[in-house]
């Protein structure tokens, strides 16, 4: 899992429509690898739209992404995207480590066989999200901190260089969420590329080291320092959405 | 009692062909609950019914014409169905709601039209896996040579749409063609099943053994693999309960062995069963007593 922290994602004049009325509208930014980038913006502002556009699972209606300089135009294993919990069937009869697998799935294709090269990429992704001892359990017998983690281990199994979460910190308590908070350090320092759709301003300094304001168009990107201000939070959350400005 | 039956020249297809039909039955049915396609396709197999009927108006009471008709007449529903959601506001089970029961009607109505000399169309809603003759042993073995093989190839997209379509159509999977495999998987599966169980308990054939299964492992090859072995299982002991006792309908006979398994699953299974739920929350109960005790107040 070598990463070279050069990897960027660049979005160029993304507009997103549904039923002809814009979600996202002609956005444009460039992330690395290496980086945690916060989504911030109020609700119907485009977070999920963004993350699911990047995921290739809604159609753009105008605009280019390019991952490492080739354009990304469907699926593609190095961009993984983890649904927001609500969307799981838990009692799925499924394993950890069954999970972690549907990972390899993409990358062997329909029926090429499962191989060593897949078993141990599994079990350093079991590894790296401290999954060891639990990778014989069903799904839902894991707290909400470990299927975060599982599926997580489930994109470092895909080998994505790109991870799309969407609010994982909802649900969580305490003490889970400081372990997630501690698992995107360690995924970063591993050089991938994490965009989070997230909430909790008081909570974004500490976690992320960049940020994007959405609301419907593109109010701020960039180093949390600089961007993460007062002015441009009140221009994120007190506009209403997409005012066409 | 076995080498008796054995004896019968319909026993013995009645054996080949159940046996079978129990396995790619219990094999197709994971995929059919993990769908949650329970309810769609008990309505597909309702659906058959007109086709049934005009098949042996047009073309006499054989394995052929019922096969054709019947399969005609659920991929109409299906299809109409998914038009009918996709053209309008309307939800799919809505639209299979209003399509499958017009069909049901439609059959029902023509059915009173049938001289009752041909009253073996009951047997189709009942199901005589003793009346079974070799072109429904053909059709029986031709479906399970192309549903088992066709759902092992595309195990993978399979598996990965039932868990989670979003993400699969994140990976590349064609989810909409694969809800289409399983939806023809499941009539072709059907349709083999309507001669032994009949369109009325075939859903118990289907769905019996996959959801037993899915309450004692947590691991989906078992449930596949196992939901087919409980499924020609259980449709030997079917056979062997209707042979036993002469007034037991075959069809209902197995669906009643399967009925039962399902049962002991729910009560006696060793993780999710009632009788290991209990336990394990009195024993939860111990352990925060106990821990209580040692740390009041924590």
């Amino acid at each position: 899992m070598s990463h070279h922290h050069d990897h960027a994602l660049k979005i160029a004049d993304l507009t997103v429509s549904y039923a002809r009325i814009p979600a996202l509208h002609h956005i444009s930014f460039e992330v690395r690898c290496g980086q945690c980038v916060a989504l911030l913006g109020p609700n119907g502002a485009g977070k999920t739209t963004l993350l699911k556009t990047l995921a290739g699972l809604v159609n753009r209606e105008s605009g280019t992404i390019h991952f490492h300089g080739r354009e990304v135009k469907g699926a593609t294993p190095d961009i993984a995207y983890l649904p927001q919990r609500g969307q799981i069937d838990w009692d799925f009869p499924t394993t950890v480590r069954g999970l972690v697998e549907m990972g390899r799935y993409l990358r062997l294709g329909w029926y090429r066989t499962y191989g060593a090269d897949d078993d141990r990429a599994v079990n350093l992704a079991i590894e790296a999200m401290d999954l060891g001892a639990l990778q014989g359990r069903q799904i839902s017998a894991l707290s909400g901190g470990q299927q975060q983690r599982a599926f997580l281990a489930r994109a470092l199994a895909q080998e994505a260089h790109v991870l799309l979460l969407d609010e994982p910190f909802t649900g969580l308590d305490k003490p889970n969420q400081d372990n997630l908070k501690a698992t995107l350090r360690k995924l970063r320092a591993q050089g991938k590329l994490l965009l989070v759709s997230h909430h909790d301003l008081p909570s974004v300094a500490e976690i992320f080291d960049r940020v994007l304001l959405l609301n419907g168009e593109l109010i701020a990107a960039g180093p949390t320092a600089e961007n993460f201000t007062d002015e441009n939070i009140r221009r994120t959350y007190e506009t209403s959405v997409f005012s066409g400005v | 009692m076995i080498s008796e039956m054995l004896q019968h020249d319909f026993m013995r297809r009645a054996l080949l062909g159940g046996m079978v039909l129990g396995f790619t039955n219990g094999f197709l049915g994971s995929f059919i609950i993990l769908r949650r396609m329970a309810l769609m396709a008990d309505a597909l197999s309702h659906s058959m019914l007109p086709g049934l009927a005009i098949g042996l108006m047009v073309a006499g009471l054989n394995a052929g014409s019922l096969f054709i008709g019947g399969i005609t007449a659920a991929f109409f529903v299906a299809i109409g169905s998914m038009l009918l959601s996709r053209g309008s506001r309307l939800k799919e089970d809505t639209s299979l709601a209003i399509l499958y029961t017009f069909a049901f009607s439609v059959g029902a109505v023509l059915l009173q039209s049938i001289p009752p000399t041909q009253v073996e169309l009951k047997h189709y809603l009942f199901g005589n896996i003793l009346g079974m003759d070799n072109a429904d042993l053909w059709i029986t073995w031709g479906v399970a040579l192309v549903v088992i093989p066709g759902l092992l190839l595309l195990q993978r997209p399979l598996v990965l749409t039932l868990f989670d379509p979003a993400v699969a159509r994140s990976q590349g999977v064609a989810v909409g063609a694969m809800q289409i495999v399983i939806v023809v998987a499941s009539v072709l599966t059907m349709i083999s099943s309507a001669q032994s169980v009949g369109v009325i308990l075939m859903l118990g054939l289907l769905v019996g053994p996959a959801a037993t299964m899915y309450l004692i492992t947590d691991r989906f090859p078992v449930m596949l693999w196992g939901g087919a072995v409980l499924g020609c299982l259980g449709t030997l002991c079917g056979l062997l309960l209707s042979y036993r006792f002469e007034g037991i309908p075959s069809g209902a006979a197995i669906v009643i062995i399967l009925f039962s398994v399902f049962i002991t699953a729910f009560v006696f299974g060793p993780r999710y069963g009632l009788v290991a739920k209990i336990r394990k929350s009195r024993h939860m109960h111990d352990e925060s007593l106990k821990r209580w005790h040692r740390h009041p107040g924590e």
